[in-house]
C-alpha cells in the first residue's frame, strides 16, 4: 500500500511543475477560482483516474484539473463491518493486521481508527503471549 | 469480589484425553474450593504454536471460563505453573469487556427501534415540500 503511494508521489510533483507553468492562461483556472494555483499539484501525472474511486467529497469542492490524484479513502474495518469485539482468540481477524514478520501494521497503512487500533494492539499482544501469533516470524 | 476470567492454557501435545480431564477436574476443584465457579470448559484441540515453547511446536489448547475472586485465580495460576504438562497459560479478565459489549448492543438495538420512525416521517412531510 505504502509503496504505491511512494511511487505516485514523485510522478505527481514532476508533472505538476510544467502544468503549473501552463496553468495561469488555461481556462481551468477560471473554473475554480477558489483554488489557488499552488494547490493544484495534486494530480497523478498522465495516468488518468485510477479505478480505486474518488477520495470522497473534499471540502474544497470540485477540482477543475483534468486529472486528479486518486487515492482511495481508507476506512476502519471494525467501524464499517461493525465488529464489536476484538478478541485475542480470533486469530483469523488479528492476522489481517499483522505483517509477514509478525509486526503490527500501523494505522496509517490499514486505516483502522484510533480506538479500534488500541484494542487491536492489546488483543494482538495477548495472542502473542499464548502463542497464537508470533512475536517475530523467521 | 467475583469477576469473570478466561484462563487459556496449553498442555503438551502428547497428553492423552483422560489426563487432560484429570487435570481439568483438579483445576476445577481448586477454583471451587476458593469460592469460585467454573462456567465453561472448552477443549480447543491441537494447534501449531506460533513459536517454539519448551521445544514444542504444537500444543493442546484448553480454555476455562470462570467466575472467581482474584485470590482464586492466583491460586489457579500457581497450580498451572507447577503442573508439568502445562507449557503456557494466560489469564484474561473479560467482565469489563462483556459489559462494554452489552452496552454497545443495547445502543444498537435502541437505534434500530428508532429507525422506522424517521423513515415514516419523510412520507408525511413530502407532500408538503412541493407546495412550498
Amino acid at each position: 500500500m505504502a509503496d504505491e503511494e511512494k511511487v505516485q508521489a514523485p510522478a505527481a510533483t514532476e508533472t505538476a511543475a510544467p502544468e503549473q507553468a501552463a496553468q495561469p492562461a488555461a481556462p481551468q483556472a477560471q473554473a475554480t477560482p477558489t483554488h489557488a494555483p499552488q494547490q493544484r499539484p495534486r494530480m497523478g501525472g498522465d495516468r488518468g483516474p485510477r479505478p480505486g474511486g474518488d477520495r470522497g467529497p473534499r471540502p474544497g469542492g470540485r477540482e477543475g484539473g483534468p486529472r486528479k490524484f486518486f487515492r482511495r479513502k481508507k476506512v476502519c474495518k471494525f467501524c464499517v463491518e461493525k465488529i464489536d469485539s476484538i478478541n485475542y482468540k480470533d486469530v483469523r481477524l488479528l492476522a489481517q493486521f499483522v505483517a509477514e514478520r509478525g509486526k503490527i501494521v500501523p494505522r496509517r497503512l490499514t486505516g483502522v481508527c484510533t480506538p479500534h487500533q488500541r484494542r487491536l494492539t492489546a488483543a494482538i499482544k495477548q495472542a502473542r503471549n499464548i502463542a497464537l501469533l508470533p512475536f517475530s516470524a523467521r | 469480589m467475583q469477576r469473570t476470567y478466561e484462563v487459556m492454557f496449553i498442555v503438551r501435545p502428547d497428553m492423552v484425553d483422560e489426563d487432560q480431564d484429570k487435570l481439568i477436574s483438579s483445576l476445577e476443584s481448586s477454583v471451587t474450593s476458593a469460592g469460585g465457579t467454573v462456567k465453561n470448559v472448552e477443549k480447543m484441540g491441537k494447534r501449531r504454536l506460533a513459536y517454539t515453547v519448551r521445544k514444542f511446536q504444537d500444543g493442546l489448547y484448553l480454555l476455562l471460563t470462570l467466575e472467581a475472586s482474584g485470590q482464586a485465580v492466583a491460586e489457579l495460576e500457581r497450580r498451572l505453573r507447577v503442573t508439568e504438562p502445562v507449557i503456557k497459560f494466560i489469564t484474561v479478565r473479560v467482565d469489563e469487556e462483556q459489559k462494554r459489549l452489552d452496552k454497545v448492543k443495547k445502543i444498537r438495538a435502541a437505534h434500530q427501534k428508532r429507525a422506522p420512525e424517521p423513515a415514516a416521517e419523510p412520507a408525511v412531510s413530502e407532500p408538503a415540500a412541493p407546495a412550498v
